[in-house]
């Protein structure tokens, strides 16, 4: 019988720092005070660590990480690409390197200073993973604009309105509203702001783009043995997945057959087809939200419902607490914080350790994504 | 590299990689094509070395009656570089081309071949439009853009 990797990790810690437009320590300090939360969350030595996975995107190296933290002899080290596409495949890769012997404990992290530091698409030299010869001279600079035109179109097919995107942002919000360490904790949102706010990249206006963001985010990985000695519940990684789609073209993906229907859709179909259950099963779900589009785009590429039926999945009140899928239950990239994603990881981990701010009851499966429309990841997680 | 940097007040030249090269040589010349696979026929954009399909190293370059329709646009407002955010909001559009469907080309949507980005009434842009193209040299590149046709 081939290896599997059900159930055979556990994430046993994880850990935060801050969340502000603007913190005065650097990103290798976040990254530091992050993973040293995460660990002393675990209740495990920083000298244990021997297996790190981040972002190509992240800037801090798991050399320099690994150092300033004092980690042991490091033996797998994994750096995933495509931007928010990576969240979850720094789970799965730790995963697959505990479950067979590769370490034993695997620390997963993004930090990042996008709320005062550089954005890429603002410098005109800079190259991005994107065919950028056919896009950024006609104006399609910002990944805002990339999505806008998918949104258009599917808002066009489907039926798709501005307050179905509505219902997602508010959703989000409702929750960030119960979350002290969200950005938009004290900050509630109704129809009339969302309505009246400017466009950013026509369709999506200001409150469809998540937020800019300095934080950090980290969390401690081992194997399912190991989980039961540690400081809390395990909460068991039940399936990965990676997703590429054949003909994919990155963000820009409309150059595709079918454009409306991303990675979400190749990831998923390997996420479940490994999972001892499938979509209806899902307790809580925490799905990449950068912008709002990519939440009924990710609700039907995960079988939450069929094809062109995502938009309409958000209405009445299905995303908010009580629903019939609770998303974001920390208020997400759009109103938690946005720091590729992974602050739904870490989400997830309280909603099945039953400490989130917006606690489902006996919440025990979780399903969280990575970044729709790049290349991306997803992970199962049980209780 | 796929951008160059640019002076403040201008927009964004493409800057061509080797498989893209003969597109903007050929819109120099005022045509529109679209890389195609020598072996087995089959179109294919972006460009790139070798067939999806056959797996042919084999390609040349067709060309397009440069009619389509707009497949889907957006309207991007500032925050933005300064040459895009002079302009804004202006349009950007995806064609789909007539001549083959699966074939989309992001562009501008202008009142004549050297208008500004925002030359054309919003109020006229609409998914299933249909477009022509025309060539504007800017920069010393030549970039195609679009009108919409006659109806």
């Amino acid at each position: 019988m081939a290896a599997t990797l059900k159930d055979a990790t556990a994430i046993v810690g994880i850990g935060q720092t801050a969340f502000a437009k603007q913190l005065p320590q650097s990103e290798k300090e976040l990254a530091c005070r992050a993973i040293l939360a995460a660990l002393a969350d675990a209740g495990i030595e920083p000298s244990e660590v021997d297996a790190f996975a981040s972002y190509t995107m992240e800037e801090t190296d798991e050399v320099e990480v690994a150092k300033a933290i004092g980690a042991g002899d490091v033996t797998f080290f994994s750096k995933i690409g495509y931007g928010g596409g990576g969240s979850c495949a720094t789970v799965g890769h730790l995963a697959s390197a505990v479950a067979t012997g590769q370490a034993t404990v695997g620390v997963a992290w993004r930090s990042r200073k996008r709320g005062s530091g550089p954005r890429p698409w603002k410098n005109t030299a800079v190259q991005l993973p994107t065919p950028g010869q056919w896009t950024r001279p006609f104006g399609l600079l910002r990944p805002a604009d990339e999505i806008g035109m998918l949104a258009r179109r599917y808002m066009h097919e489907y039926g798709a309105t501005r307050d179905h995107l509505f219902n997602v942002a508010m959703a989000c919000r409702n929750r960030a509203n119960e979350n002290p360490a969200a950005m938009m904790y004290e900050r509630p949102l109704t129809r009339e702001m969302y309505m009246t706010s400017r466009m950013i990249s026509d369709p999506l206006c200001l409150f469809d783009n998540c937020l800019e963001t300095d934080g950090a985010l980290a969390c401690v990985i081992v194997s399912a043995e190991r989980a039961r000695d540690c400081r809390h519940k395990p909460v068991y990684v039940h399936s990965v997945a990676q997703g590429l789609p054949s003909q994919h073209h990155g963000m820009v993906n409309y150059w595709n057959d079918d454009p409306l229907s991303g990675p979400a859709w190749t990831a998923a179909r390997h996420l479940w087809k490994q999972a001892d259950f499938g979509p209806q099963d899902v307790d809580v779900a925490q799905i990449y939200d950068a912008f709002t589009p990519l939440i009924p785009l990710s609700l039907e590429g995960y079988g939450f419902c069929g094809r062109g039926e995502g938009a309409a999945f958000t209405e009445g009140g299905a995303l908010e607490r009580g629903g019939r899928l609770p998303i974001n239950t920390g208020g997400g990239g759009l109103s938690e914080a946005y720091v590729h994603g992974f602050n739904l990881i870490n989400e997830g981990v309280k909603q099945l350790r039953g400490i989130s701010t917006a606690q489902v009851p006996d919440a025990a499966t979780c399903l969280v994504t990575a970044g729709e429309g790049v290349p991306t990841s997803a992970i199962l997680l049980r209780s | 590299m796929t951008t160059t940097p640019a002076a403040a007040d201008e927009l964004l030249l493409p800057v061509p990689d080797e498989d893209g090269a003969p597109f903007w040589e050929y819109a120099a010349r005022g045509e529109l094509r679209v890389q195609a696979c020598a072996a087995c026929g089959r179109l294919r954009f972006p460009p790139r070395p070798c067939c999806p399909h056959c797996r042919s190293f084999d390609s040349e370059w067709r060309r397009m009656s440069g009619r389509g329709r707009i497949w889907s646009y957006v309207r991007p407002h500032p925050p933005l570089l300064p040459a895009y955010a002079a302009q804004a909001p202006y349009n950007v559009i995806l064609v789909e081309l007539a001549d083959a469907p699966h074939i989309r080309l992001a562009g501008n949507l202008v009142t004549s071949a050297d208008a500004p980005l925002d030359s054309v009434d919003p109020a006229r842009l609409r998914i299933g439009a249909r477009v022509h193209v025309v060539f504007t040299e800017t920069g010393g590149m030549t970039v195609p853009r679009w009108m919409l046709e006659k109806s």
